[in-house]
């Protein structure tokens, strides 16, 4: 079986992003890039079901600039089999990603598609369950455990009211939460051994899908600051100031 | 004019309180017409909760016997069969609506606006990005139907007191039999849920184990309020994952978040912007807690929760 993963180059998770002064966009020129920490996940889960034997094959995609050849870059590092770049200067939505990886799928015809479950810049949410609808296959989405036995997956999923459990026939899209595992670093040695592993770029406008950009961004702000309150120097004060507010 | 449906979230034959907040969200858009669909086996009940949400015009039901839990690949083509007579279509930003909506959205063809916590027009949004450091105005084509799902945490929940008629719809469509339900294991037990409470207490890494992480629970249970973590003390297996808060948790708007032994990183921030008042209980006086907290106090939380119980019990 063949595992698809997708790695998005986003900002890195520790930079605080600010909204330009005129509203315009979010000031990210020059900030550390990363790869999405949740598709890291993905990544994790599909090295470990090839090392468990139950996948052969594990391929990275990245749709994004030039630039994401990094992301492919410590993807293959970290243990995957071969990337593909599709190629993008313009920023995409997560239909067009949806749209993108469904072409990938027609022709490298994996069982299984581990996503992110979501992305830290636009924090959409929307790929995977996308993607396995123009599929028609099941989607089993914030996974926090995925066993693969044969042609099914089951999968635990991170839902509001504590963890449900889903049976999936394979091919299957997968989206992963945080606690389904812990990535690996890199090592220096992996980064060495990545550099002769294959690496495939094709122009997004090469593979004939319909954009899905519906939305336009019309403004940036910030978001409403709180008012910085009082600290208190004893428990009761901490009851005073309660009782003041009318909480206690 | 718009015409709005909601896709009714509930469990164990109870409508979920998110259901009312898209309500008051919907209502947010002129002159619309409401409508609520309910998929359930036997949907009766919930019907008739969701047809006192006021501003429903009509609730519509179908049941079926795959319906049973709400799998996403059998929901979707229920909701696919009525979509084309709205002009929106909208879940709650839950897992449940999560995990729905863009399946919805993808075999439309058309966009998803996550996470909508502000109406401007019917066609125009506010929704956060970058675990909410940035609040952005979207506008979808007009003309073209919108699918969105509702941050809860910013819309009340609508108010009872109506009476909206009830309506079965036939559907004709073969459910999937590729994904199927195997369990649920539900945690929370009785404590106020953590999504509706008035007064949440959460807890962070600083308890530094599962036993310790019960002061936190007996905290809360005198003041009869919810319980919540932040997400190292998820991970450290200190709480179940379903009280994790924050931008991949649950994004919450108690009256009152009392916030012990927690850092406050921007993503456990981006679940508690809503807060009424927020407390923040640390032994670090440099916190970025206390940047957002209204009542700062530092101390170690295993003296000041102890003394706090005891003053308040
Ligand atoms: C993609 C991504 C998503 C994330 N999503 C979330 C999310 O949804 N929710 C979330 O919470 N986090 C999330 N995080 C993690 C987040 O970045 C922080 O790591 C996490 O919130 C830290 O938890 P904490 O505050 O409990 O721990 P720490 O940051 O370790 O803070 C512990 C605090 O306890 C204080 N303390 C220690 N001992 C005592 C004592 N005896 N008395 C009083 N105070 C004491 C310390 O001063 C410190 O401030 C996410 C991270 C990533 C990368």
């Amino acid at each position: 079986m063949k595992i698809l993963v997708g790695l998005k180059r986003v900002v890195d998770y520790t930079v605080r992003v600010q909204v330009k002064p005129d509203g315009s966009g979010v000031a990210i020129d020059g900030v550390k890039m990363s790869v999405n920490p949740f598709d890291e996940i993905a990544l994790e889960e599909a090295l470990r079901l090839r090392e468990a034997g139950k996948a052969t094959e594990v391929v990275v995609v990245s749709i994004g600039p030039q630039l994401a050849m990094q992301q492919i870059d410590s993807g293959l590092a970290m243990g995957a089999n071969r990337g593909i770049l599709v190629k993008t200067e313009q920023p995409i939505q997560p239909l067009t990603a949806a749209r993108v990886f469904q072409k990938l799928v027609e022709k490298e015809q994996p069982g299984l598609v581990l996503l992110g479950k979501q992305a830290i810049d636009d924090d959409a949410n929307q790929t995977a369950q996308m993607l396995a609808a123009l599929l028609d296959r099941p989607q089993a989405t914030f996974a926090s455990k995925v066993e693969v036995d044969g042609n099914v997956a089951r999968v635990t999923r991170e839902v509001d009211v504590g963890l449900e459990t889903l049976e999936v026939d394979l091919p299957a899209v997968v989206s992963v939460d945080l606690r389904l595992n812990t990535p690996r670093f890199i090592k220096l040695p992996d980064i060495m051994k990545a550099k002769s592993k294959p690496r495939e770029t094709l122009e997004l406008a090469s593979l004939g899908v319909e954009s899905g950009d519906h939305l336009v961004t019309t403004h940036y702000a910030p978001p409403p600051k709180r008012q910085k309150g009082v600290v208190v120097k004893d428990v009761p004060e901490l009851i005073g100031a309660l009782k003041a507010k009318g909480l206690l | 004019m718009s015409k709005i449906l909601i896709i009714a979230e509930h469990l164990n034959g109870k409508l979920n309180p998110a259901t009312a907040k898209c309500v008051s969200c919907a209502s947010k858009i002129a002159g619309a017409e409401i409508h609520v669909l309910v998929l359930a086996t036997d949907p009766a009940a919930i019907a008739a909760e969701a047809a006192q949400i006021a501003g429903v015009a009509k609730v519509l039901t179908h049941a079926h016997a795959a319906n049973g839990n709400a799998l996403a690949a059998v929901y979707a083509p229920q909701v696919l069969a009525l979509a084309s007579g709205y002009s929106h279509v909208l879940g709650p930003s839950t897992t449940f609506g999560k995990d729905l909506m863009p399946r919805i959205a993808a075999k439309l063809g058309v966009s998803q606006v996550s996470d909508v916590m502000a109406v401007e027009d019917s066609h125009t949004f506010k929704r956060p990005i970058y675990a909410g450091n940035a609040i952005v105005t979207v506008k979808a084509p007009a003309g073209q139907l919108v699918v969105a799902t509702v941050r809860t945490a910013s819309f009340p929940a609508a108010p009872g007191g109506g009476s909206a008629p009830v309506e079965s719809v036939s559907i004709d469509f073969a459910a999937p039999t590729h994904t199927r339900f195997v369990g649920l294991e539900q945690g929370g037990g009785d404590r106020p849920d953590l999504q509706t409470a008035r007064v949440v207490v959460s807890g962070g890494r600083a308890l530094g184990s599962a036993d310790a992480f019960k002061l936190i629970y007996d905290f809360a249970d005198q003041l009869k309020a919810g319980v919540g973590a932040s997400r190292a003390a998820v991970d450290a297996g200190y709480a179940p994952n379903d009280m994790q808060v924050g931008q991949t948790g649950k994004i919450i708007a108690p009256e009152l978040y009392i916030a012990v032994g927690i850092s406050g990183a921007i993503q456990h921030l981006t679940g508690i912007k809503d807060a009424g008042t927020i407390v923040a209980i640390n032994k670090d006086a440099e916190a970025p807690i206390f940047e957002v907290a209204d009542i700062g106090l530092v101390g170690d939380l295993f003296k000041v929760v102890p003394e706090l119980m005891q003053a308040l019990g």
